[in-house]
This record gives C-alpha cells, structure tokens and sequence, in this order.
C-alpha cells in the first residue's frame, strides 16, 4: 500500500494503520523469533559463540531485576518516580552491546539498559528518581551522557557531538560514533527532526535508536506518523531500518552495522526498535485508561527475555544451574539497590548553590551565605534555650 | 590605537579568539561566506576554513543544540542568533540545556558556549528584529548575560566572553554596529577590564544613570544636555546584566542619591525592575528619591515607523532624571 498524498487530507478520518503502510511487516529485521529460533537476515548476520548469548540473558535478567526493584521502592515511597523500561530490555542491551568504548551514547531518562551496558552505577539513576541529584555523573565516564528528559532534546547534542568526533578524525574502522536514544513520540519534536537534517548535511557520525514502544504516555503511534517511523530517515537522506526491539541478537546486529557505517563515513542511520511499553508511561501514570490488556497479552508472547532462554535450552548452550546462578546474582543486585537506595543521604541545603555555574558568581555566593546564615539562625534558637 | 565600526571590532576580536585556540568554532546561518548578515564574520571562513566557521542549516535550536555536542567534545562555539526575535526557536536548548548542564552534571560538564544575538531596535526592521529579550536570559541561572555597547569594549568582550567557562550571552546592539571608535588592538583581553564589572563612563554628582547596550550612547548624549542645565548625570554601562555588579552600581547610588535604570526592552518585569529592587534594598538610606526606569512600552515592539516613540530617548531619560527631583 502507498500513501496517495493527494487524497491525504480528505482520507484522514480513515487511515491505514500505521503497519498496514509499505509492507512494513516484512521489514522488520528478526533473527530470534518470539519462540527462541534462530533466523536469518541477508545483510545482518551474526556470529556470537554460547559465551556471549549467555552474557546478553543476564543483561536482560539484571537490567529487568534494576527496573523491578526501582519500581517497587517508588511504590514504598523511596523514589519520587521511576520510568520503566520492561519489555525494552532488548532494545536497549542489544544497541548498548553493539557501542565501542570510544563510542558515546545520548539517552533519554529511560535507558537504564543502556546504562547498565555502559557500566554506569544503577545508584545514579536512583538518585535522579530519588530526588538527589539531577544525574550528576560524568559523562566522560562511561561514555554514557546525562539523562534528558525535554523530549528530543539530546538527539541535538548527540549529532552536534558526532561533528565534534569529525573534526576531531576519529574516524574510520577504529573511529568513535555517537548514538542517541529516543521514543516514538519524540520523533515528533523539532529537535529530533533538526538532528535529522544536521547529521545528514554534515554527514555526522551519529546512530539514532528510536525504540518504538507504542506509546508516548497515553497517545498511540497513530497521532505522532502516518507513515512507519523508519522510513522518515529518507526523506531526510539517509537509510532507515525496522528491528525487531525485542529480539536482542537483531538490535545488536543491526546497530553494529549502523555504528560501523557511521564510524566509516556513510553518515547517520535511523533505527527503529519495533517493541512495546509493558509497563506504564512512569510510576505516575495508569496505562488503563487508554490501552487494552488484549495488546499486552499478546506481547507478553514477545518477551525479549524469554525468548533467549528458549533459545539457550534448544541449542542446549546452557543448564538448569545456570539459570538459577542469574536468578541468584539478580535477587543479590535487588538487595544491593534496595540497601544502597535506603541509605542514600540528602543533600546538603547549600548544594542547591553548587555548580549552578563553573565560574564564581556572586548571586550565589550571596545567596547561599544569607541561606546559610538564616539557617543556622535556628540552630542558635535551640542553642539558646 | 584604531579608528574602527563596533562590527569590526568584533570582527576582529572574533578573528584573535579564533587563533588563540583551535577549538574555538564560529557557527551560525549566513557566517560564512556571506560574513554574517552584519558582516560580523566576514572574511573568517576564509582564513579559518569552513570547519571552523560553520555555515549551519536553518534552524536556530540545532545550533545551540549542536554546540551544546560540540562542546560536550571540547569544543569552544560562538554560536550567532541572526536577530533577537529568532531566538526564541532555541529556547529550550539554551534556558533548559545549555544553563542547566553544569547543574546537571554536579560539575562534571561545562559547557563553553557563547551565543551572540544582535538586539535592540533603531534600524527600521520588520517584526521580530529590534527586540530586547535579555531579561528572559538574566532570569535563567547558569548563564552569563553581557552586552557591549562600544567598539573597544565590544574587541575585548567578546575575546573574554569566548575564554569562560561558563555559557555567555552575548548581546551586540545592532544599531550600534556602525558606530566608529578608537580600539587598542594590541590590549590583551586579559589586561582589559573585567567582564563582569560595570564602568563608570561619565562621573557625575546629581544623579546615577545605568544603561547598556544600545542605551549607554543614549543616556551620555542625555547627561552632556544636562550638563548645559547645570545637572551633573553620572553613566554606568552595565556590560555585565548576569551577574550584575551590584558593588559598583549601589557604590555609585550612595554618591549621588537618585538612580535612573534605561534600557529598550519593556519596563514591566524587565531587567530595571530587578535593579530597582537591589538598588532600593542596599541604598535606602542614601536615595532622595525612588529609582526610575526608563524603557520601552509594555507592549510587542511596533511597526518601525513608531520605533522613535517607543525607543527610550534623551528626552525620556531627562524626563525621568527631572522626576527625581520631584521628592
């Protein structure tokens, strides 16, 4: 099926859905199917040893158990918010396996999968939800930039980046790329399309990994595109490509090659990790309102985890004890988060003048001597008594 | 010394930022070959090469948005806004991102980014042309607001504002950009006056007159009448509006007791209310009078053919300085 553009306006009220448009279906790159078999793609192939299929199921594993253990301590009052990733474990470890060390990631405030890959302290991300801090970790770091969470925003700093990467010659087999993270809804702010056109003008080194999750909080795809989000890249020049974001052997395939052609000069690539948000929007949103259960249901049979474990049992790459060691180092992580989290402390009244600005500035200088004098004004009261 | 326009004086301190440091990068629509459509830049993409002095797409978020990455790189961009009205498209990218980033971080980035915006009216433009919005920048913290108002100053300015660490914006007022004046350009930005600091451009005994950018040549026309009147007007041009340097301006207020804030933009929630404020709390004492402000309406700028009354002019900023003499 084509889009007629000329009888866009009058069909409106009736439009195709959005996977009826292309033949989108048949696009979609998959090489582990929902039931754990092995597929093939002509021009993704990807050889990994039983090793590293089993090093990506405890990605998973851990990466949900971060998620599922944050959640709960937002429900006991420990975190302000959390923003879910379950059911985008794939998407996520699958593109954040595929970085080298020199490549640099954007993500939005959803990425704790990526975050996890980049070897970032899960703390961090705590902290934010907590209210401690607003990230506060260096990016240079782990290569791992701050979360942003004005949609789209990054998809700017990641392409302004890359033509940093550019100039700098990183370029080539051993060069560096960047990568940024963003959602369905994003692809419909200024920004991310302003990206776009940057990247693909100064032919910037630079992955964009949209993960499709349905869902921008309550507004389905349905009112961000009419055409399957991938194939927007081309209208901007460059090529776009659907994978299957709950299979994560096609994610890290497919970004691989993405990264690489980046690093070699062919310029940006779109990737659209075709995947579902399982969870709600964030701990304050109730998906009940505007979803069916009949959607989840069915991709519940999509489970990006299950399906690798079918595939470990079939090619009989694993044992029963192995599952269990990760169920076990899963179980020790929660506890690890939920100890650390119940013990992170406030921050002191003054930090809220500190690094405002990386220079001296005498507003805060004397803003923050009145606060500290007035504070301490109580301190003197009680010692008076 | 040498006679130069205050956009050659940018010109050329542009051009000494861009050869002091490699990573220092020009970007913006129309900078390069065209030099800018103030010819601020001209001749820089040629001597620098096109890497350097960028000539962006059009779209004011994906320059900020894209220097913001750049500089997360180590790079240095001074970034140009065309004109004051079309910076709003970057808003977000500068009032959420780039001021915030350092926060964000808890120091970890720092983003060495300047932004120059040609602003103020006087030059018979269309809509979106002659605004004033500093005081939208002023409000956000993490960011430098400066404006220079002459073409030394302009030389030095903009070479120290490129050499922080902290995001400037840097304001140029484009009617100003003609204006001819001497310019040391063997003074290194080092030794110049600081950028953070006001100057006192003319002392004066009667009345203080703070002013910047397009208004500091306003009010020393308004203070050289007055001098025929027998009324002494002290000048100050601010130049630095984030941080404002309370110390000089509040030092000066003691001395003469009555204080006139000028500026283009609009009065009501404008940078003089905020002085006001911090002039009335410090120097209560010493005023004879309330400190007024002078500025444009509280309305959208007008059609250019009623720019010469909204646009404060001697007259209003006499006007105002007779009032405080009224108490």
């Amino acid at each position: 099926m084509t889009v007629d553009m000329d009888g866009a306006a009058a069909a409106a009220p009736d439009l195709p859905s959005v996977d009826g448009l292309a033949g989108a279906a048949q696009e979609l790159v998959q090489l582990l199917t929902p039931e754990g078999e092995r597929a093939e793609h002509p021009r993704y192939s990807l050889e990994l040893s039983a090793d590293e299929i089993r090093a990506l199921y405890r990605d998973l594993v851990l990466v949900r158990r971060i998620d599922s253990e944050a959640g709960a301590l937002q429900r006991q009052g420990e975190l302000g918010i959390w923003a879910s990733l379950l059911g985008q474990e794939a998407a996520q470890v699958g593109s954040g396996r595929a970085l080298g060390p020199r490549d640099m990631a954007f993500p939005t405030y959803r990425e704790h999968g990526v975050a996890w890959c980049r070897g970032l302290d899960p703390m961090k991300l705590l902290e934010l939800f907590r209210g401690v801090s607003h990230g506060g970790w260096d990016p240079a770091a782990h290569n791992f930039h701050l979360y942003s969470i004005v949609i789209g925003s990054q998809a700017l700093h990641a392409t302004g980046y890359a033509m940093g990467i550019q100039r700098d010659g990183e370029t080539g087999e051993d060069g560096a790329a960047a990568i940024v993270y963003f959602g369905d809804g994003a692809t419909s702010q200024g920004d991310v399309n302003e990206s776009f056109i940057w990247a693909s003008v100064f032919n910037a080194p630079v992955v964009f990994f949209c993960q499709n999750n349905q869902w921008a909080i309550s507004e389905p795809l349905e009112k961000q595109s009419r055409i399957p989000l991938y194939q927007r890249a081309r209208g901007f020049g460059f090529p776009g490509i659907r994978v299957d974001g709950n299979d994560v052997l096609a994610c890290l395939a497919v970004t691989r090659a993405a990264l690489q052609a980046a690093r070699e000069g062919q310029g940006p690539t779109l990737i659209e990790a075709y995947t579902y948000r399982m969870g709600a929007h964030t701990t304050s949103d109730d998906p009940t309102r505007y979803r069916l259960a009949a959607d989840l249901e069915a991709w519940k049979l999509k489970d990006p985890i299950e399906r690798v474990k079918a595939y470990l049992i079939r090619g009989a790459m694993t044992s029963a004890s192995f599952f269990e060691g990760i169920e076990k180092e899963a179980a020790e992580l929660g506890t690890q988060i939920r100890r650390a989290c119940l013990s992170m402390p406030d921050p002191r009244p003054a930090q809220i003048f500190e690094h405002v600005y990386a220079e001296p500035h005498p507003l805060m200088a004397a803003e923050r001597e009145q606060f500290t004098a007035y504070l301490s004004s109580f301190a003197n009261e009680e010692g008076a008594r | 010394m040498t006679t130069l326009a205050m956009s050659k004086a940018l010109n050329e301190g542009l051009r000494r930022a861009l050869e002091r440091d490699q990573k220092v990068l020009l970007m913006g629509e129309d900078v390069g070959k065209l030099g800018g459509v103030f010819r601020v830049t001209d001749g820089l993409q040629k001597d620098f090469g096109e890497s350097r002095v960028i000539d962006t797409p059009l779209g004011e978020s994906g320059i900020i948005g894209t220097a913001i990455g750049l500089a997360l790189r180590g790079y240095r961009p001074v970034c140009e806004i065309q004109f004051d009205g079309f910076v709003f498209p970057a808003f977000n990218q500068i009032a959420s991102q780039l001021a915030q980033m350092q926060l964000r971080s808890l120091g970890h980035v720092s983003l060495p980014i300047v932004i120059r915006i040609p602003f103020g009216g006087g030059i018979g433009a269309v809509e979106h042309h002659s605004e004033s919005p500093e005081a939208y920048f002023a409000h956000r913290a993490g960011l430098r607001v400066v404006a220079c108002s002459n073409p030394a100053d302009a030389f030095t300015m903009i070479q120290q504002a490129v050499a922080r660490t902290d995001p400037v914006i840097f304001f140029e007022p484009k009617r100003r950009y003609w204006d001819r004046g001497e310019v040391d350009l063997a003074l290194d930005p080092g030794d110049a006056y600081p950028l953070d600091r006001a100057k006192i451009i003319v002392a004066g005994t009667d009345v203080t007159v703070l002013a910047y950018g397009p208004m500091v040549k306003t009010s020393l026309e308004a203070a050289a009448a007055a001098q025929e009147d027998g009324r002494s007007i002290e000048v100050i041009d601010l130049r630095s509006l984030s941080p404002f340097d309370a110390e000089t301006v509040c030092a000066a207020v003691e001395r003469t007791g009555r204080c006139v804030v000028v500026h283009e933009a609009p009065v009501f929630a404008g940078l003089g209310a905020e002085i006001a404020a911090r002039v009335t709390e410090q120097c209560f004492y010493h005023l004879e009078a309330p400190v007024m402000r002078v500025g444009g309406f509280s309305t959208p700028y007008p059609p250019s053919r009623l720019e010469d009354h909204y646009l404060p002019d001697l007259d209003r900023i006499l006007d105002a300085v007779d009032r405080t003499f009224g108490y």
